[in-house]
C-alpha cells in the first residue's frame, strides 16, 4: 500500500510539473517565421497572438520572434514598446516550437532556488550582464530594468544580454557580481542600492570590466559609475492630476503611500505635494508609510485606510497596482509606479504612471563602452535625458480616460520645460517652501543642492565613502506643506 | 460611543476580516494536517501555487470557481511532495516543508510571467445581505460595514470552521484522523492506514492553503504578481500555535492578525499619537509570525514544549510500524 501510494504521488507530481512546465529545447538565435504579417489599424499584438497562436499570452513569442528578425533584417519592425504597434509593420509569427521556448522564460539566463548559474558569454560580441534584485515578473523595478535590457537586444547590433534574478543584496551580490566579471562580461549592470558596494568591490578587482550601479552615489575613476535619475519630476506630474482629480471629486484629498522614510522617497512624496498644489492649492495630502517595497496586501491597506479617511485619488510609491484597483473598486481613480505598463488593464481608474525608461541609457553606456569613449559618472539622469516618462503624456501616448481634461494643457506645458531642461528639481524645490506645520524650510530663492535633494549628510556620505560631494545643509527630512498637519516621518530605525 | 472612533474601530474590524481569511484557510489547512502528526513547513510554497492556478484558470476558463478548485488541487498535489518524504521515506519533514516552499515559489515564479501582465481576470462575487443594514441600532453603522457586503470567501471562511472543528472532533473519521496524530501505534492497532490517512489530510491541508492562495488572487489582492502572497504562509505556520491546533482559535488568530496589519497605518492618521512608537509597533507586529515559527521549529525537538502547548503528539515524527515508543 505505502509503495502504491509513494508510486502515485510521484507519478502525480511528475505529471503536473509536465504538463505545467514548457520545453526549454530550442536555442533561442534559431527564429523560424512561420508566417509573416503586416499590422492593420486596430491591431494590436495580443490579438494578433490570439488569432495564430489561440491565446492572448502568446504574444511576447511575436514580440521576440520580430525583434530577433529585426536584428538581421531590417524589412521586420523593432517593436521597443508590445503595447504599441504600427499599421504597417511586418511582424513575424515564429513557429510553435519558438514561442513555446520564448513563453518558457528564463532561456538566457537559468536560476534556480538552490544554486545561482552565471550565464556565459558569446564570443565576438559585447557582452552584456545585469544583476536583479527581484524577478522580471514583478511588474515594476525589476521588470522595468529588464525593460531596458530588451531595449538594448532590439536596439543595439552585435550585443548579448544576460541577466540573474533575485540576488539577494551583501555577500551573495558580491560573488555574483564577482563570477560575472570573471566569466568575460563586458559591462555589468546592478541594479539595487544594496549592490553598491559588492559592486565597487569587484570593480577594484576586475579594471577592464565597467561596472554601472543604479540607484547609488559611488563611481571611481576608471571602470565603476552609478546612475539614478529624477524621479521626484515625474512625481511632480503625478501631484498635479492627482489634485485636480480631487478637486474635481470635491474631495481635495489625494492619499500617497510610501515605502520607507528614506530620503529618495521623502523627495518623492514632497514633489507629489508640491504638484498637487500647483493644480489644486486646497487640496491635502495624506500618507502611509508601510515599510516594505512589496507586500500587496498591506499596499491595498494602505490604500484603503486613505479612502476610508476621505482621499479619492491614491498615489502609491511601491511596487504592485494594487492601490490602483482599491481605488478604482470604489469608484475613484489612483497612479501606479515603476513601469511603462502597470496599469495594464486598470486604464479606467487610472491616472498615469511615473516610469523609468532604462533602455536609451543603458544603450549610451554599452556603445561608450565599446567605443572606449566611457568615462564613469556619478550621472543622475532627468525627464530631458529620457530616462523617465509619466504614462499618458509621452510621445505616442494619450491621457487615460479619468484625466481630467481641464489639467492636460498645464500638464503637457510642465512636462515640455521638464523636456527642454527649464524646469527640473532645482527650480522644483526651490523656496519659499515651508513644511506641513508652516516652518519655513527652504527660504525665498534659495535652491535645494544635489546633495540636499539626496539628504547626503556628512555621516551618510563617511559610511558609504563616497566622494566628490558637500554634505547636505537643508536635508531632506521634511514634508512640504499641502501634507496633513497630522503626517510625520517616522524615524527609520 | 463618538461615531468617529466607532468608524475607526469597524474598519479595522474589517480589514481584519477581509484580510485575514486567507490566512483563516492556510492555518485551517496546517491545522488538519498537523493533527495527522505531519508537520508541512511548505505553507507560503502552497499558497502561491494556489494563487498561480487559481488566477491562471480563473482568466483560461472564465469561471472564478474553476479557478478555486484548480488552485486547491495544485497546493494538495504540491502538498503531497512533504507527505511522500514526511510519510513514506520517514525524511526530515521541516527540511522537506522548507523544501517545499523554495519549490513553490520557484515554480510559481517561472510559469507565472505570462499572467503579471493580466488584470482582468473574473474574480470571486461579492455577497451584498441588504437586511444587514436594517437591524435596529447597530445595523447601518456596524453590521453593514462589517458583512452587508463583502467577498463571498469571507462567509466561505465563516462555514468552514465549525465544518473543520465538527469533522476533527465530532466525526469518526475525525477520530481516526487524531489517532494518527496522537498514536500511531495504536491507530495502526486497530486496523487504521497510518500512511493513507496522513497522506490524505496532508492533501487536504495542501488544498486548504491553496485555497487561501487563489482567495488572495482572486478576491482580496486580485491580481498575480511574483511572490504575491509575501509571508502569509509562514503567518499561517505561526498562527497554528497561537491556536493550540483549534479552529476557533484560528479564527481569532487569523482575524486578529488581519486587523493588526491595518492598525498601525490607521494610526498614522491620528493626529495626538506620537508617531515615534508606531514603526516600532509595526515592527513588532511583522516579527511575530517569525518568532511564532521559530517557537514551532523549537517546540518539534521538545517533547516538554510541546505538551505545553497541546501540540498533537506525534506530530513530526514519522511513522515506522513495530518501533518502540511509535
Amino acid at each position: 500500500m505505502k509503495k502504491v501510494v509513494s508510486v502515485l504521488s510521484i507519478i502525480t507530481l511528475l505529471a503536473l510539473i509536465l504538463t505545467l512546465a514548457p520545453a526549454n529545447v530550442l536555442a533561442q538565435d534559431e527564429v523560424t517565421c512561420e508566417s509573416d504579417v503586416v499590422v492593420q489599424a486596430d491591431d494590436w499584438l495580443s490579438k494578433i497572438a490570439d488569432k495564430f497562436f489561440g491565446d492572448v499570452l502568446t504574444f511576447p513569442a511575436i514580440f521576440e520572434a520580430t525583434n530577433a528578425k529585426a536584428a538581421a533584417d531590417d524589412s521586420y519592425a523593432t517593436i521597443a514598446d508590445a503595447n504599441l504597434i504600427e499599421p504597417g509593420w511586418k511582424l513575424c509569427i515564429p513557429t510553435a516550437e519558438y514561442a513555446q521556448v520564448i513563453l518558457g522564460v528564463g532561456v538566457e539566463a537559468p536560476t534556480s532556488a538552490e544554486s545561482i548559474q552565471i550565464p556565459t558569454i558569446v564570443e565576438g560580441m559585447t557582452n552584456v550582464a545585469f544583476v536583479y534584485v527581484g524577478h522580471i515578473g514583478d511588474g515594476g523595478w525589476t521588470y522595468a530594468h529588464n525593460e531596458g535590457r530588451r531595449y538594448l537586444e532590439a536596439n543595439l547590433e552585435n550585443v548579448n544580454t544576460a541577466y540573474l534574478e533575485s540576488v539577494p543584496e551583501g555577500a551573495d551580490a558580491e560573488r555574483v557580481i564577482r563570477n560575472l566579471a570573471r566569466q568575460g562580461f563586458d559591462v555589468i549592470f546592478t541594479t539595487s542600492f544594496g549592490y553598491m558596494d559588492p559592486t565597487g568591490v569587484v570593480a577594484e578587482e576586475f579594471p577592464d570590466t565597467a561596472f554601472v550601479h543604479i540607484s547609488g552615489q559611488k563611481k571611481n575613476a576608471t571602470n565603476f559609475g552609478n546612475v539614478f535619475g529624477a524621479m521626484e519630476e515625474m512625481k511632480y506630474m503625478a501631484g498635479m492630476v492627482a489634485g485636480a482629480k480631487a478637486a474635481e471629486d470635491g474631495s481635495n484629498r489625494v492619499g500617497i503611500i510610501a515605502p520607507f522614510p528614506i530620503a529618495e522617497v521623502i523627495r518623492l512624496s514632497n514633489a507629489a505635494a508640491l504638484g498637487m498644489r500647483r493644480t489644486c492649492p486646497d487640496c491635502v495630502m495624506d500618507i502611509r508609510w508601510i515599510f516594505t517595497w512589496f507586500d500587496p496586501v498591506k499596499e491595498r491597506e494602505a490604500a484603503e485606510s486613505m479612502l476610508d479617511a476621505g482621499a479619492t485619488v491614491i498615489i502609491t510609491g511601491a511596487d504592485t497596482p494594487g492601490p490602483v484597483q482599491a481605488a478604482g473598486e470604489r469608484g475613484f481613480t489612483g497612479l501606479a509606479y515603476d513601469s511603462s505598463n502597470a496599469c495594464l488593464g486598470l486604464e479606467a481608474v487610472c491616472l498615469g504612471v511615473p516610469y523609468w525608461n532604462w533602455g536609451p541609457i543603458y544603450a549610451d553606456i554599452v556603445n561608450g563602452v565599446r567605443d572606449g569613449t566611457w568615462v564613469p559618472e556619478d550621472y543622475y539622469g532627468s525627464t530631458a535625458d529620457g530616462l523617465l516618462g509619466f504614462y499618458g503624456f509621452m510621445e505616442c501616448q494619450e491621457p487615460y480616460p479619468s484625466v481630467p481634461a481641464s489639467v492636460i494643457p498645464e500638464m503637457q506645458d510642465v512636462l515640455g520645460q521638464m523636456q527642454a531642461g527649464t524646469f527640473n528639481r532645482f527650480t522644483m524645490f526651490t523656496g519659499p517652501i515651508n513644511d506641513n506645520q508652516g516652518n519655513e524650510v527652504i527660504p525665498a530663492g534659495v535652491s535645494l543642492s544635489q546633495s540636499d535633494l539626496e539628504g547626503l549628510s556628512e555621516g551618510y556620505m563617511s559610511a558609504f565613502s563616497i566622494e566628490g560631494r558637500e554634505p547636505c545643509t537643508i536635508c531632506m527630512g521634511y514634508l512640504v506643506e499641502g501634507f496633513d498637519s497630522t503626517a510625520e516621518i517616522p524615524p527609520l530605525n | 460611543m463618538e461615531l468617529a472612533s466607532l468608524v475607526f474601530i469597524v474598519n479595522i474590524i474589517g480589514a481584519g476580516l477581509r484580510t485575514g481569511t486567507p490566512l483563516l484557510f492556510a492555518t485551517l489547512g496546517e491545522i488538519i494536517t498537523e493533527r495527522s502528526g505531519v508537520l508541512n513547513l511548505g505553507v507560503e510554497g502552497m499558497m502561491l501555487a494556489g494563487a498561480l492556478a487559481g488566477f491562471a484558470v480563473s482568466y483560461g476558463t472564465g469561471n472564478p470557481w474553476f479557478g478555486v478548485m484548480a488552485g486547491m488541487l495544485a497546493g494538495g498535489t504540491l502538498s503531497l511532495l512533504n507527505g511522500l518524504v514526511a510519510i513514506t521515506l520517514r525524511g526530515d519533514q521541516v527540511v522537506s516543508g522548507l523544501a517545499l516552499t523554495f519549490v513553490g515559489r520557484g515554480l510559481t515564479s517561472v510559469l507565472g510571467v505570462a499572467y503579471v501582465q493580466i488584470r482582468e481576470v473574473p474574480r470571486l462575487p461579492t455577497v451584498r445581505l441588504p437586511f444587514m443594514y436594517d437591524v435596529p441600532l447597530i445595523g447601518p453603522n456596524i453590521l453593514w460595514p462589517l458583512f452587508g457586503e463583502q467577498n463571498i470567501v469571507l462567509y466561505l471562511g465563516f462555514l468552514l470552521v465549525p465544518a473543520v472543528w465538527f469533522w476533527v472532533e465530532r466525526t469518526r473519521p475525525g477520530l481516526h484522523l487524531r489517532a494518527v496524530g496522537e498514536k500511531p501505534a495504536a491507530a495502526d492497532a486497530v486496523g487504521i492506514n497510518v500512511a493513507a490517512q496522513r497522506y490524505l489530510y496532508v492533501f487536504v491541508g495542501g488544498a486548504f492553503a491553496g485555497l487561501a492562495g487563489a482567495s488572495l488572487s482572486l478576491a482580496i489582492t486580485p491580481l498575480w504578481i511574483d511572490d504575491m502572497t509575501a509571508g502569509q504562509g509562514w503567518i499561517a505556520v505561526g498562527l497554528v500555535i497561537f491556536a493550540g491546533w483549534n479552529p476557533w482559535r484560528a479564527v481569532l488568530g487569523a482575524y486578529i492578525f488581519g486587523a493588526l496589519r491595518r492598525l498601525p497605518l490607521d494610526l498614522q492618521a491620528v493626529g495626538w499619537l506620537p508617531f515615534a512608537s508606531n514603526p516600532i509597533l509595526g515592527v513588532w507586529l511583522e516579527m511575530i509570525p517569525y518568532l511564532f515559527t521559530i517557537v514551532a521549529l523549537i517546540f518539534s525537538s521538545r517533547e516538554a514544549i510541546r505538551k505545553r502547548l497541546g501540540a498533537p503528539a506525534a506530530l513530526g515524527i514519522p511513522y515506522i510500524r513495530g518501533e518502540r515508543g511509535a
